[in-house]
């Protein structure tokens, strides 16, 4: 997974296309180049949620999403495994609690993917002038 | 443009829209799952600005009884505006305005502003309004410090400052009441409403 999360990054940040036909399909090639991890909405919430907390417990990041016990496990556990999300399990009292928070690794990932988004909005604007 | 095939510019327009259906989910997403607030910062800056406007009025009152008639009037104003500017934004965010932080919010802040409003009427009636700016300041910088536990931390700021001015109010001449209430109510409200409004979503 870290391979692959490494191998994205390398083609995020290959240089810009220089000719008028590399720029044309400039969209497409973006495209191809965005964080998937990241682009799922149930994860891109996660990962949105957690980078203006410093830390949400799975009932709150449940109630942030919307979505369902098994659904918010499934895609907490991808980012986890990507390196972008960590858990921590403890107690409250006598209660289980997790607790999730977001990696350097993840904040970066969520910066770029926002960066990306602005690129290719502003690709966009650029082209209808 | 339009040296493109069609089928890239189709491409390049619906990915133009998705990455800005993006960035709008994520800023709503953030406007949610930032610590509660619907405290609504713009509502702030125009409690403010009402609280400037009566407290140059009230400096050319000719009795205290039209002092006092300025301040609730401009209250009277600013309450309703408040509360409707706060159910605009957490409508907006889709936020429960009385989920249990909003509902602890409101444990903390009304029980010092209901106190403040026996107060004035009991110091009123003691003929002591001089004193009356002074519980305004202290006791509503109280429930706002006391509200702020639940809600956004730089409220605990705002409550403290509400307390020193009402503290201040209190040992200095009645000349200065005006100037006082115009410092707190108006001058901190609209600097902590702009904050607010920047910082946690309007």
């Amino acid at each position: 997974m870290a391979a692959k999360r490494g191998a994205a990054l390398r083609a995020d940040t290959a240089d810009p296309p220089r000719t008028t036909q590399a720029r044309a399909a400039a969209p497409a090639t973006r495209a191809a180049n965005l964080d998937r991890l990241m682009h799922d909405r149930t994860r891109l919430a996660i990962v949105t949620a957690l980078s203006v907390n410093a830390a949400l417990s799975f009932t709150e990041l449940k109630a942030i999403t919307q979505t369902t016990d098994g659904n918010l496990s499934v895609h907490a556990r991808k980012l986890e495994d990507a390196g972008y999300v960590s858990c921590t399990k403890g107690f409250d009292g006598r209660m289980p609690k997790t607790e999730f928070s977001l990696t350097d690794a993840g904040r970066r990932a969520f910066k770029k993917y926002l960066d990306h988004m602005e690129a290719i909005i502003q690709h966009a604007r650029g082209k209808s002038r | 443009m339009y040296d493109q095939p069609v089928t890239d510019r189709r491409a390049g327009v619906a990915l133009n829209e998705r990455a800005i259906e993006s960035l709008e989910f994520i800023r709503t997403t953030m406007a949610r799952s930032a610590p509660f607030t619907a405290v609504s910062g713009r509502a702030g800056v125009v409690m403010g600005a009402l609280a400037l406007i009566a407290a140059v009025a009230a400096r050319s009152a000719q009795s205290d009884e039209q002092w006092l008639a300025i301040w609730f009037g401009c209250a009277s104003i600013a309450v309703p505006v408040g509360l409707a500017m706060m159910r605009v934004k957490a409508r907006r965010y889709e936020l429960a305005l009385w989920s249990a932080a909003g509902r602890r919010f409101a444990q903390g802040f009304l029980p010092a502003i209901v106190a403040g409003a026996v107060l004035t009427f009991a110091l009123v009636r003691a003929d002591a309004l001089d004193l009356v700016p002074a519980a305004w300041l202290l006791l509503y910088g109280a429930g706002v410090l006391a509200g702020s536990s639940s809600s956004v931390p730089v409220l605990a700021w705002l409550g403290a400052l509400f307390m020193a001015l009402g503290g201040a109010a209190a040992f200095t001449p009645p000349d200065l009441r005006d100037i006082w209430l115009a410092a707190g109510f108006g001058v901190l409200q609209i600097g902590f409403g702009l904050y607010i409004a920047r910082h946690h979503g309007g």
